[in-house]
């Protein structure tokens, strides 16, 4: 389903309000506890998984410019240690940036992600600076800085489990997530 | 010495009652101290029926120090219930050094435990107490009991009767729900203090106890906030744009260092709690992070890569001088300092993956002691005896505690979902 995006960032608002009220807190010491949280509604932001890997950028940014749809592919991976664009997902960022300069009013938040190695913190750091270098790819590209916000997951939301390459390897991401 | 002291714990000890524990983590030692002390922990007379067996605990807990060894049930012989019922000779020829004999007597709704820790060698009663316990308290009694003995036997204050809070998390991709708990330091009486369909992270102890400070991603964004354990009460302390994490307190429990983006790269800075001011201490091009107070309140840790690859720092809060402290291998990060400031505990990525370290500040000897690859988070009791690590068992996340001195180690694995992220409590008592 694709949402104009007007409609998806209502959709935003109003399950950020949601999940805002989601969290709980127990009474702590003496019983007075309260359960899990109850909706897991992740606001309509979509997560564009790992399957999204082999979509061609090219044809991705034709069908935003032919009908301003948001472009399909909306995850880019990345190397090890690394911050840098790979060259294979250039056109997949110029694909937004010609998206979010078509749609002035869109807007997109930048989910910074690692994979576990290493501390959480450190991982969390990372995690910016990675969805920083895609900031700033777009914002050269012409993109208004007030259109992109950078959120840094870190290793707290990983796309696959596992302790192999494979899985360390889909983990390493930035999520378009508007 | 031979005082026959009673202590009334039962007033204090229903404040820490809890209710059914689905979620306990259970200990199990992975690697007992070639150093470790023999000693005997006999079966309390009378405690057959106890809903508790607190001698059982108090084992444990003496086990899980690594100072300790203590001697299977099955090899003991006779029952002491007392130190007169002692026959030194016959617990000489078991090669063991101290021994624990005690009673338990019932008075309406609350037991009476008394024990005595005798020195098989020197023929002597060391320890001789009565403490008093309501049902829901006896766990609590036996780790008092357990952290009497330690004292005496080894000049180091027990660590026994802390806690650990920790993060789980269950579920996969969207459906992953996050929680905060807290537990015994045995992983026992884990209460749930929140939970989250969004990231929690970064749990730290206000030096009082009474508080965890944290940083959850429930409105999307992350955001430190200070609750109140036993109220649940809370407020958000920070929600600067972009980064807000790893809060760690002041030893006087008046400031929370963080690691905040808001004026770029993450740097560390340090807030006010109650004025809510934030002071800027480090200033570069790269990332600074995971600060970590030093005992004395005049310096911080922290983690940066501004050399390439993360390593551990120490900036001096008055001068705002920085000194590099770790050069052995490229990945050293997340360091605490050791309860008497003469060591820092860090990951270490060595040939064995990510380890649990310990550096001697003086001769910058770094030394690992976890044995696992993936290890973080590492947190230093109290008393600087153990520390606490998250790591990996069977692809879900368990904690690990490794001595101080890497020779004897424990994991406590949950039966569900992956656990990381402890943080062990300040003493309590």
């Amino acid at each position: 389903m694709q949402l104009k995006p007007y409609a998806r960032t209502l959709a935003i608002a109003l399950s950020l309000a949601f999940v805002a009220g989601c969290s709980s807190t127990g009474g702590g010491q003496d019983g007075d506890l309260t359960g899990g949280a109850g909706g897991t509604d992740r606001g309509g932001v979509s997560t564009g998984g790992a399957d999204g890997r082999g979509v061609s950028g090219d044809r991705a940014g034709q069908r935003a410019d032919a009908d301003g749809r948001i472009p399909e592919t909306r995850t880019i991976y990345f190397e090890y240690d690394s911050d840098t664009i790979r060259s294979e997902f250039e056109p997949v960022l110029t694909a937004h940036a010609r998206f979010l300069q078509n749609n002035p009013n869109a807007s997109v938040v930048l989910q910074g992600h690692t994979d576990e190695r290493g501390t959480r913190e450190y991982n969390l750091a990372l995690g910016e600076r990675r969805a920083g270098a895609v900031e700033r790819y777009l914002n050269v590209q012409g993109v208004s800085p007030s259109q992109v916000e950078v959120v840094s997951y870190g290793e707290e939301r990983p796309a696959a489990r596992g302790q192999n390459e494979q899985a360390y390897a889909q983990n390493r991401r930035v999520v378009f997530a508007y | 010495m031979n005082i026959l002291k009673t202590t009334w714990l039962a007033a204090m000890l229903m404040l820490f009652t809890s209710l059914a524990q689905a979620a306990d983590l259970t200990i199990e030692i992975t690697r007992g101290s070639d150093r470790a002390t023999p000693i005997a922990i006999v079966p309390f007379a009378d405690g057959d029926d106890m809903p508790q067996d607190i001698a059982q605990i108090v084992s444990d807990d003496l086990e899980r120090s690594g100072y300790f060894e203590p001697l299977e049930r099955r090899a003991m012989f006779e029952r002491p219930a007392s130190s007169e019922e002692v026959r030194y000779g016959d617990w000489r020829a078991l090669d063991v050094r101290y021994l624990v004999a005690g009673r338990i007597s019932r008075e309406g709704d609350q037991y009476r435990i008394r024990y005595d820790l005798v020195d098989i060698s020197g023929e002597r009663r060391l320890l001789a107490e009565t403490v008093t316990s309501g049902h829901q308290g006896l766990r609590d009694a036996a780790h008092y009991i357990s952290d009497q003995i330690f004292e005496e036997i080894t000049d180091i204050r027990g660590a026994f009767s802390t806690r650990i809070a920790y993060v789980t998390s269950s579920g996969v991709g969207d459906d992953t729900q996050y929680a905060l708990h807290v537990a015994d330091a045995d992983g026992r009486n884990s209460q749930q203090i929140l939970s989250s369909d969004e990231p929690i992270m970064s749990p730290a102890w206000s030096p009082d106890g009474g508080k965890l400070a944290y940083v959850s991603f429930e409105t999307e964004r992350p955001a430190i906030y200070i609750q109140d354990i036993a109220s649940g009460r809370r407020v958000r302390a920070t929600s600067f744009e972009g980064l807000n994490s790893a809060p760690t307190w002041s030893p006087d429990g008046r400031r929370l260092a963080m690691a905040l983006s808001k004026d770029g790269q993450p740097e560390i800075y340090v807030m006010e709690i109650g004025s809510r001011e934030v002071q800027r201490i480090t200033n570069n091009s790269s990332i600074d992070t995971e600060p970590a107070w030093s005992p004395d309140s005049r310096s911080l840790l922290f983690t940066s890569d501004r050399s390439g690859g993360p390593q551990i720092y120490r900036v001096e809060l008055g001068s705002g001088e920085e000194e590099r402290l770790t050069f052995t291998g490229n990945y050293n990060a997340r360091a605490r300092f050791a309860p008497d400031g003469e060591a820092i505990f860090l990951i270490h990525r060595g040939s064995n993956g990510y380890q649990v370290a310990r550096q001697d500040l003086e001769s910058g000897r770094l030394v690992a002691l976890s044995e696992t690859g993936q290890a973080e988070s590492p947190s230093v009791a109290p008393n600087g005896t153990m520390v606490i690590f998250a790591t990996q068992q069977g692809g879900n996340g368990v904690l690990g505690g490794v001595s101080a001195d890497g020779r004897a180690s424990f994991r406590l694995p949950a039966a569900q979902g992956d656990v990381r992220e402890p943080a062990w409590s300040p003493f309590l008592n």
